[in-house]
C-alpha cells in the first residue's frame, strides 16, 4: 500500500517534471524556458523529497528555483533580447546527428537500469537526509571539500565582477 | 514496485533532454538553462542511489553540486554579458572567433 501511494506520488512529480523539462528546449522565448526550468526545479524537489532527501530538496528550492534562475532572468532582462534572437532555430545535419547521438546515450542508460534489475530500498536511519544529520557528515567527512566549496565561490564571485565590469 | 529504477530511469530522460537541448538551442542563456538540467539529472541520481544504498554520502555531493551550479551560474551568466557587450548578440553559431 505504501509502495503504491509513493508510486503515485512519483508519477504526480514525474509527469509535470518532464513536460517543464521539455519546455525548456521547446520554447521559443528565452523568459518562458526560464520559467519552465523554474517549475522543473520545483517538480524536482518534490522527488527529491520522496527520496527522503529533506535538506537537498529544501536547497534546490532555496538556491535553485531561487537564487539561480533570479540571476538568470535578471540577465535575460538586462540584455534586452531583439527579435531575431528569437527566430527559431535552423537545425544542421550535424545537430540532427547529435540529437540522434543524445538519444543514442538515452537507449544505453535505460538498458543499463533495466539490466541492473530491481535496486530495492534499504530501510534508513530515521533522521536520514535531515539537515542535523547531513550538516554533520559535511562538517567532518567532507570537512576539507566544504572548505573548498567556500573557496570556490569566492573565485567565482571575484570573476564574475571582473568579466562582467566595463571598467575596474 | 517502488525501487530506485524509477528514479534513475527519470533522471536518464531528465539528462538526455538536457543533453538536446546543449546540442539543439542556439541561444547561448538557454544552453545554460540546458546544463543545469543535466547538472539536476545528475543530482537525481546521486540522491537515487543514496535511498537505495542507505548511506548520506550521496547528499553531501548534491549539496557540492549545487553549489558548484551556482558558481558556474555566476561566472557563465558574466560571461554571456561581456560577449554581448563586445558582439551585441547571443546567436553561439555567431561566436565563433576561435575557430578561424
Amino acid at each position: 500500500m505504501a509502495d503504491r501511494a509513493e508510486l503515485f506520488v512519483f508519477w504526480l512529480f514525474a509527469i509535470p517534471l518532464v513536460a517543464s523539462a521539455l519546455g525548456v528546449v521547446v520554447a521559443r522565448n528565452p523568459v518562458n524556458a526560464a520559467m519552465s526550468l523554474v517549475a522543473a526545479f520545483f517538480f524536482l524537489a518534490g522527488i527529491y523529497v520522496l527520496l527522503v532527501a529533506h535538506l537537498v530538496a529544501f536547497l534546490q528550492v532555496l538556491v535553485y528555483a531561487g537564487a539561480i534562475m533570479v540571476v538568470f532572468l535578471f540577465v535575460i532582462m538586462l540584455l534586452s533580447l531583439h527579435e531575431e534572437d528569437l527566430k527559431p532555430a535552423r537545425l544542421k545535419a550535424i545537430q540532427w546527428a547529435a540529437v540522434f547521438g543524445g538519444f543514442g546515450v538515452l537507449a544505453v542508460l535505460a538498458t543499463a537500469i533495466r539490466d541492473s534489475g530491481i535496486l530495492h530500498w534499504k530501510t534508513v536511519a530515521p533522521d536520514f537526509g535531515t539537515v542535523r544529520a547531513v550538516g554533520r557528515l559535511l562538517f567532518t567527512q567532507y570537512l576539507l571539500p566544504f572548505e573548498a566549496t567556500s573557496l570556490l565561490l569566492l573565485v567565482a564571485i571575484v570573476g564574475a565582477v571582473v568579466v562582467a565590469k566595463e571598467r575596474i | 514496485m517502488a525501487a530506485a529504477n524509477h528514479y534513475l530511469a527519470l533522471a536518464a530522460l531528465l539528462f538526455t533532454i538536457g543533453l538536446v537541448g546543449v546540442v539543439v538551442k542556439r541561444n547561448i542563456l538557454v544552453v545554460f538553462m540546458c546544463v543545469e538540467l543535466m547538472l539536476n539529472a545528475a543530482n537525481l541520481t546521486f540522491l537515487a542511489f543514496a535511498r537505495h544504498q542507505g548511506s548520506m554520502n550521496g547528499h553531501a555531493i548534491a549539496f557540492f553540486v549545487i553549489a558548484v551550479a551556482a558558481a558556474e551560474a555566476a561566472v557563465g551568466l558574466a560571461i554571456v554579458i561581456a560577449v554581448f557587450r563586445t558582439r551585441g548578440t547571443l546567436w553561439m553559431d555567431e561566436v565563433s572567433s576561435l575557430k578561424n
